[in-house]
């Protein structure tokens, strides 16, 4: 699945800083993520992947560098023009970010708020998504009703709500028990099948590395310490490289 | 022992947050007049306030009137001047009782209820989001709360200061064998147009202040749920503050132009 150099990335972040006062989280991070791509982004915890994804969805500014989403560069862009790009993403929050005083048809809708579709349209597109998730019975559920297996998988569902070129999952298995891990991985594959997705999977399950990724990287101290498939990377020597496969 | 830099830090503090609102409220005024504007959601808003405090309000207000017209009684029968106590509960009541206490009240429902949900959704990251979804959650979650309780904060005042004035009207009812036609003409007779309009006016400004302060203290909570029940707590603590601050000045203004 690893696409050619010369095929223009989907998403591309160049050489990103960010610092806190002296601290500083990503010191020249650099990735691309190509169509129909899964990449896979492991780091220990403060190494710097919330601060980029949050960069990466415009929820923070980096100090410097640039990040393209299809060719355009989201820091050079007007708040509109962000928010039009933004129906191409799909965030899926690692706690879920349902909201709470809405039903899942709702949380679903949502997004679609700014599209101006029809009652029937917007209808549509929930059973599908749901569909998808195999939660359709759900529909008119609150959030507080569902486990917290199915409130993953509702926030997959409105991920994709808007079939978006790129899906960004940010721990999508922390939290889950192995058989509901599975199962949301197993999701995650045929989302990538039937919607043709490009996705970033940030995460620390192995497992999950394993079965989805077909290339990742390695954030250690706020820049990409290695990248390679999986096999590439698991029998690799170096020290900090395997700490991440024991 | 408190040092001078423990004092400083903490004026300091207070100008930075004081600073920080005010920018704050000037986003709502710029954010509240320009499109697309949440109609649905300032109704769902304005019901949840208005109709779920009603039980809250009318029962303080009913007591309200109750407990002052029986505390008064007695001393204005020492100097033969019960006849006087439609007028003055009216008075007080419209005035400045009713107005503050209910919008008290409110600052404790409402206010904190506010700063505990949109803190809430902050440490949830449901509001992040809503950003990610194109949606703008300032417009969509703040705009939408402030003006509902600057909508609904007067309506609620003018509820309760009639339900005081039943009480008041009870009470006399039955200690002193007034009828109720007679308590109100009396109350409609005292009340004048510089009693109603001044209170108005300011119970807009309370609505105002009870939505912004919920809306802030929730809107950039932080520190997980710890942060959750300060927000609460503080929206609650600082509303109150400013209500009392907003009825000195809205006394005083309303003293120069109509001469209380």
């Amino acid at each position: 699945m690893n696409k050619a150099k010369n095929i223009a990335p989907i998403l591309s972040i160049k050489d990103l800083k960010k610092s806190f006062g002296d601290n500083h989280v990503l010191s020249g991070f650099t990735l691309e993520l190509f169509e129909g791509e899964n990449l896979v982004l492991m780091g220990k915890s403060g190494s710097g992947k919330s601060v980029m994804i949050k960069c990466l969805v415009g929820l923070m500014l980096p100090d410097e560098g640039s990040i393209e989403i299809m060719g355009k560069d989201i820091t050079k862009l007007t708040q509109k023009e962000f928010n039009e790009l933004r129906t191409e993403l799909g965030f899926l929050f690692q706690g879920s970010a349902l909201y709470d005083s809405m039903t899942v048809r709702e949380n679903l809708e949502f997004p679609m708020r700014q599209q101006n579709k029809s009652e029937e349209e917007s209808l549509k597109l929930v059973l599908e998504a749901l569909e998808n998730v195999g939660l359709v019975d759900a529909i008119d559920l609150m959030p507080e009703e569902l486990s917290g297996g199915m409130k993953r998988r509702i926030a997959l569902a409105r991920a994709i709500i808007l079939k978006p070129k790129i899906i960004i999952y940010d721990e999508p298995t922390t939290g889950l028990d192995p058989i509901t891990a599975k199962e949301i991985i197993q999701l995650m594959r045929n989302i990538q099948l039937n919607y043709k997705t490009s996705s970033l999977i940030i995460t620390h399950d192995v497992d999950c590395a394993r079965v989805i990724s077909n290339r990742m990287i390695l954030l250690i101290d706020g820049i990409n310490y290695a990248e390679g498939t999986f096999e590439e990377l698991s029998s690799n020597k170096d020290e900090k490289i395997q700490a991440f496969f024991k | 022992m408190i040092t001078s830099i423990q004092i400083g830090n903490t004026v300091k503090k207070f100008f930075t947050e004081i600073g920080e609102m005010s920018f704050f409220a000037g986003r709502f005024f710029k954010e509240a007049f320009s499109s697309p504007f949440e109609f649905k959601e300032l109704l769902r808003q304005c019901y949840n306030m208005g109709n779920r405090s009603l039980f809250l309000v009318g029962i303080t207000g009913f007591i309200l009137g109750l407990v002052f017209t029986l505390q008064s009684r007695p001393t204005l029968m020492e100097f033969g001047a019960q006849s006087w106590m439609p007028s003055m509960v009216s008075i007080s009541i419209v005035r400045e009782i009713g107005p503050v206490i209910i919008a008290l009240i409110c600052a404790g429902k409402i206010s904190s209820g506010i700063g505990a949900e949109l803190g809430s959704m902050r440490v949830t990251e449901q509001i992040d989001a809503m950003e990610v979804s194109g949606t703008n959650p300032f417009k969509y979650l703040v705009v939408t709360r402030i003006m509902a309780a600057t909508l609904m904060i007067p309506l609620l005042i003018i509820f309760g200061d009639a339900i005081a004035l039943f009480g008041s009207a009870l009470v006399e009812n039955l200690k002193g064998d007034v009828s109720f036609q007679l308590y109100f003409n009396k109350v409609f007779d005292a009340i004048e147009f510089s009693d109603i309009l001044p209170a108005t006016v300011k119970s807009f400004f309370f609505g105002f202040a009870i939505g912004l302060v919920g809306s802030f203290k929730g809107y950039n909570c932080t520190k997980g749920t710890v942060g959750v029940g300060e927000a609460s707590n503080s929206a609650v603590v600082y509303t109150s503050m400013l209500l009392f601050i907003i009825d000195f000045i809205a006394v005083f203004v309303s003293d120069i132009f109509f001469e209380l």
